[in-house]
């Protein structure tokens, strides 16, 4: 390959340390960057988590104090859903979409890189709060008007408004530049409708995120306003109505429990096929599920306000199109098992956790369903029955889609395998652990434990069931230890993996692993779905890693990252005054400028 | 449609694209779109919270249709002198770009100062931000506008000094038109914030 | 989802409009939204107030999305990026000024 290496111009890609990685625009640089950072803030939302467990292992206890308790349930469901989850699958957006599509790398590297910067900073000025006065306690959806700086005085609630506020433009960024890539960047012969399922349901996911976002920013904004200059959007004495906040913020949220579980879908779409061996059963039917899905979920969010009294007509309204969502949904798990059924089935550790995915997710969903009925829902909402339901469709689901994803595609990106035994290992004490953990709440939440309680009275039916919740809980924290510990070790020891170790049918798997710097020595022909499985394509696709000609890579640059850190420094003279706001704004304009006017050759 | 090398990443030219649209523009599109999320939600809850206020002063006591009405028109204008910035630039005539340019860019200003005169005059007259709802509603939803008026004047005037310095030639067209995407949005917003709060009350 | 061509504005399209043509957008434009403000005075017009506003700002978006936003030349793509998110936010507007009763 030594011809190859001459004809590319990416100098800065091959150097190592500290500097090559603050300057990357290497989407599969900062893929990694984002999945450390991500799965490192997914550890410490778990031990809040186990925390709060411990706290709750049995009735009257005193281990933390109720507000630290707030603080805990607070940060555990902001950090999960906004540093973890959403993170984790920007990691695969990041590492692989370019790959699936036939990219060098995706339609904005810088706006990339930028996206990563903002996201670390976001969710380090979120975590400050810990530090810095306490951290936010009202809930992770912040309902107003507990959030007035009346009822909420003290920082924490700043912090959280402006750690989101800065979120957001990470997410927003990550959403345009992955709505341009995917439909301007693919190979010649990549039709949309060739498009591998992960790839649909990443585009679903950006238009959700660039279309919901806005909408939690302009709640946060009044939110912030109300807070930091006296302003009356959720003050009741001034004729404001706080339920305006909870129709601005599920109005995104919604929306947004979909960006947290359509990649993970997708996930389960590429990995359920290749250890089948079989395509997947209905492919135009699981997207347009999933475009379904991304249309209807505007029209649901009320439902989670069936208990603030928006009477009949709206509760009709909202339980219809919550019951209708739940049809592309199931058509999705029918197409899963459909392509499973006659298969020859591997039982690869990806593969486990898709099938555990398609059991979990199926739990949650059908709790899900019973919550779409109000007055089922009456007695549902706001106790742990909810917690359940969360936990199946967002562990159970998105976060054992993503292990697959880990499974399936950690040989590509470090070349070497994974251990199977220690992922097996992995997935049963997982799954054990999860159930043992959530099924009870099902149980405990309709005999009436509430939400968000710090603890609960002897003898009310709650005790034996909580216990039992701990134990899962703690059960977990192995089988998380034997995945790090496997990730680690076969970084480091791991079995070469090849270009291609399942004989999976897209084109990542047709370079090796892991891939060059340019991905492509030249860009591939795309005859079919599934090219790798199709004879011309497959051999279009293995003739992609020839080079032919000089290929031209975007140089790094230190701009996104400047820029990202002066926006943060911006953002934070909210709460911590001129003094950081004055050189955020500096920072900015210089950054952006730079950006703007930087040669790109 | 198949290409062996990419072309200079992220040049002006655009370099081959599945659809043959260029990315910058496409980005641009996309980001309007969620712009119209983020102004919907501002003027949902400006008009849910209409008619609420029962102290402070009300809309019909301190909105001026007349100078808003011209300030609208002085929008309007710059929407004008912008689009016919870009058809100077696409046909490579550098005089007529910097004209445009800077038309665009002080009817822009004008249009601001009529916002501060006319925010000031409210102020006067009873409507604070902190005040009823009318008042944060108001100036939250016209003040995101005139913040994004100005972050447009501001890249109006760069454009302005690039061309002024004979960096901006026809090759560079796209720059000015995705600079005249954003402030023609930013006139349509003000269409629709017009009607919606000054004229329906 | 091919297009061969990028539909640049290149001096050999006829359906571009011109300065010309810009002008008497403008012009329609700013009699536009002096009817506008003549509804708004004219004490008879009070009942189609809110329709004919609607409309008349409708047709001046329409007019500066298409021409002077080039949406009418431009690849159909374009429009959809920016029109689903306009009716998208225009139902969020409608939702929400039913749910709070007006």
């Amino acid at each position: 390959m030594a011809t190859a290496a001459a004809a590319v111009h990416a100098p800065a890609q091959t150097e190592s340390g500290l500097w090559s990685w603050v300057t990357t625009v290497d989407h599969k640089r900062i893929g990694v960057l984002y999945g450390t950072t991500a799965f490192l803030f997914f550890l410490i939302g778990g031990l809040e988590a186990l925390v709060m467990r411990l706290q709750l292992v049995r009735p009257d206890n005193t281990l933390v104090s109720p507000d630290f308790f707030n603080q805990l349930f607070t940060m555990h469901g902001t950090t999960m859903i906004f540093l973890a989850v959403m993170p984790l699958s920007a990691s695969f957006f990041n590492f692989i979409i370019p790959l699936m599509i036939g990219a060098r790398d995706v339609a904005f590297p810088r706006l990339n890189a930028f996206s990563y910067w903002v996201f670390l900073c976001g969710a380090v000025f979120l975590n400050l709060s810990f530090f810095l006065g306490g951290a936010p306690n009202v809930g992770w959806f912040a309902y107003s008007n507990l959030t007035s700086s009346q009822y909420s005085p003290g920082h924490g609630v700043d912090f959280w408004a402006v750690g989101l506020q800065i979120l957001g433009i990470a997410s927003l960024a990550a959403g345009f530049n992955f709505i341009v890539t995917i439909i301007n960047l693919r190979a010649p012969g990549m039709r949309l409708m060739r498009m591998p399922v992960f790839v649909w349901m990443t585009l679903v996911t950006s238009f959700l995120i660039i279309l919901a976002f806005p909408v939690i920013t302009v709640a946060l904004v009044f939110l912030l306003f109300d807070r930091l200059t006296g302003t009356n959007f959720f003050v009741p004495t001034a004729g404001a109505d706080p339920l305006l906040w909870q129709h601005l913020f599920w109005l995104f949220g919604h929306p947004e429990v979909y960006i947290l579980i359509l990649p993970a879908m997708g996930i389960v779409s590429e990995v359920l096929p290749t250890f089948s061996r079989k395509p997947l059963f209905g492919y135009p039917v699981v997207v347009y599920s999933g475009i379904f899905i991304g249309f209807m979920g505007w029209g649901v969010w009320s439902h989670h306000m069936f208990s603030v009294g928006l009477g009949p007509f709206a509760d009709s309204f909202f339980a219809l199109t919550t019951m209708l969502i739940a049809i592309p949904t199931g058509v999705k798990i029918f197409n899963w098992i459909a392509t499973i059924w006659g298969g020859r089935v591997e039982l690869k550790t990806a593969m486990l956790f898709s099938l555990g995915f398609i059991a979990m997710f199926t739990m949650g969903g059908l709790s899900g369903f019973m919550h779409a009925s109000p007055p089922a829902d009456l007695q549902q909402t706001d106790t742990y029955f909810v917690v359940a339901h969360i936990h199946y469709v967002l562990f159970g689901g998105a976060i054992m889609g993503i292990f697959s994803g880990i499974y399936y595609w950690f040989p590509k990106i470090t070349g070497r395998l994974m251990d199977e035994r220690l992922g097996k290992l992995h997935f049963w004490g997982m799954l054990i652990a999860l159930n043992v953990t959530f099924f009870p709440m099902h149980f405990v939440g309709l005999l009436g434990m509430p939400r968000r309680v710090y603890t609960y009275a002897p003898n009310m039916g709650f005790d034996g069931m909580n216990l039992l919740s701990t134990i899962g809980a703690l059960m977990l924290v192995p089988a998380l230890l034997v995945f790090m510990w496997n990730l680690w070790s076969s970084a480091r020891r791991g079995k070469p993996a090849g270009n291609d170790p399942w004989g999976g049918a897209t084109l990542e798997w047709a370079i090796p692993s892991p891939p060059p710097p340019y991905n492509f020595g030249s860009v591939p022909r795309v005859g079919s779905l599934d090219p790798l499985w199709h004879k011309e394509s497959r051999e279009a696709a293995l003739a992609s890693n020839q080079v032919h000609g000089p290929i031209h890579m975007p140089p790094p640059s230190y701009w996104p990252a400047v820029s990202a850190l002066g926006m943060s420094l911006l953002m934070s003279g909210m709460i911590f005054g001129w003094w950081f706001g004055i050189p955020g704004l500096v920072l900015t304009l210089v950054g952006l400028y730079s950006w703007a006017f930087e040669p790109c050759t | 449609m198949s290409s062996a090398s990419l072309a200079h990443a992220g040049a002006r030219e655009a370099h081959a694209t599945t659809t043959g649209l260029n990315s910058r523009k496409m980005l641009f599109w996309a980001f309007l779109g969620s712009e119209c999320m983020f102004f919907g939600s501002l003027i949902s809850t400006y008009l849910v919270y209409r008619g609420r206020d029962s102290s402070g002063p009300h809309p019909h006591e301190v909105l001026n249709i007349p100078f808003t009405s011209v300030s609208a028109f002085v929008l309007l204008m710059s929407s004008l002198t912008m689009v016919l910035a870009l058809a100077a630039v696409q046909r490579g005539n550098l005089r007529g770009t910097r004209i445009w340019l800077a038309a665009t860019a002080l009817l822009g200003m004008m249009f601001i100062a009529g916002q501060c005169y006319e925010f000031t005059e409210f102020f006067y007259e009873g409507l604070k931000l902190q005040g009823n709802l009318f008042g944060c509603t108001f100036f939250v939803l016209t003040g995101f506008h005139g913040t994004h008026v100005t972050v447009g004047v501001i890249w109006l005037w760069t454009l302005f000094a690039m061309a002024m310095r004979n960096r901006l030639p026809q090759e560079r067209a796209l720059d000015v038109e995705i600079a005249g995407l954003y402030w023609h949005f930013v006139d349509v917003v003000w269409i629709a914030i017009f009607t919606l709060i000054y004229l329906i009350q | 989802m091919t297009e061969p061509n990028e539909p640049h504005a290149k001096s050999k399209e006829h359906a571009h409009p011109g300065a010309k043509e810009y002008l008497a957008i403008a012009t329609v434009l700013t009699v536009l939204t002096a009817i506008e403000v003549a509804v708004f005075y004219v004490p008879s017009m009070k009942p189609m107030l809110v329709p004919t506003l609607l409309t008349l700002s409708a047709v001046k978006f329409a007019l500066v999305a298409m021409f002077y936003m080039h949406l009418k030349f431009d690849h159909r793509l374009f429009s959809w990026l920016f029109v689903l998110p306009m009716i998208l936010a225009t139902l969020v507007i409608l939702a929400l000024l039913k749910l709070f009763g007006h």
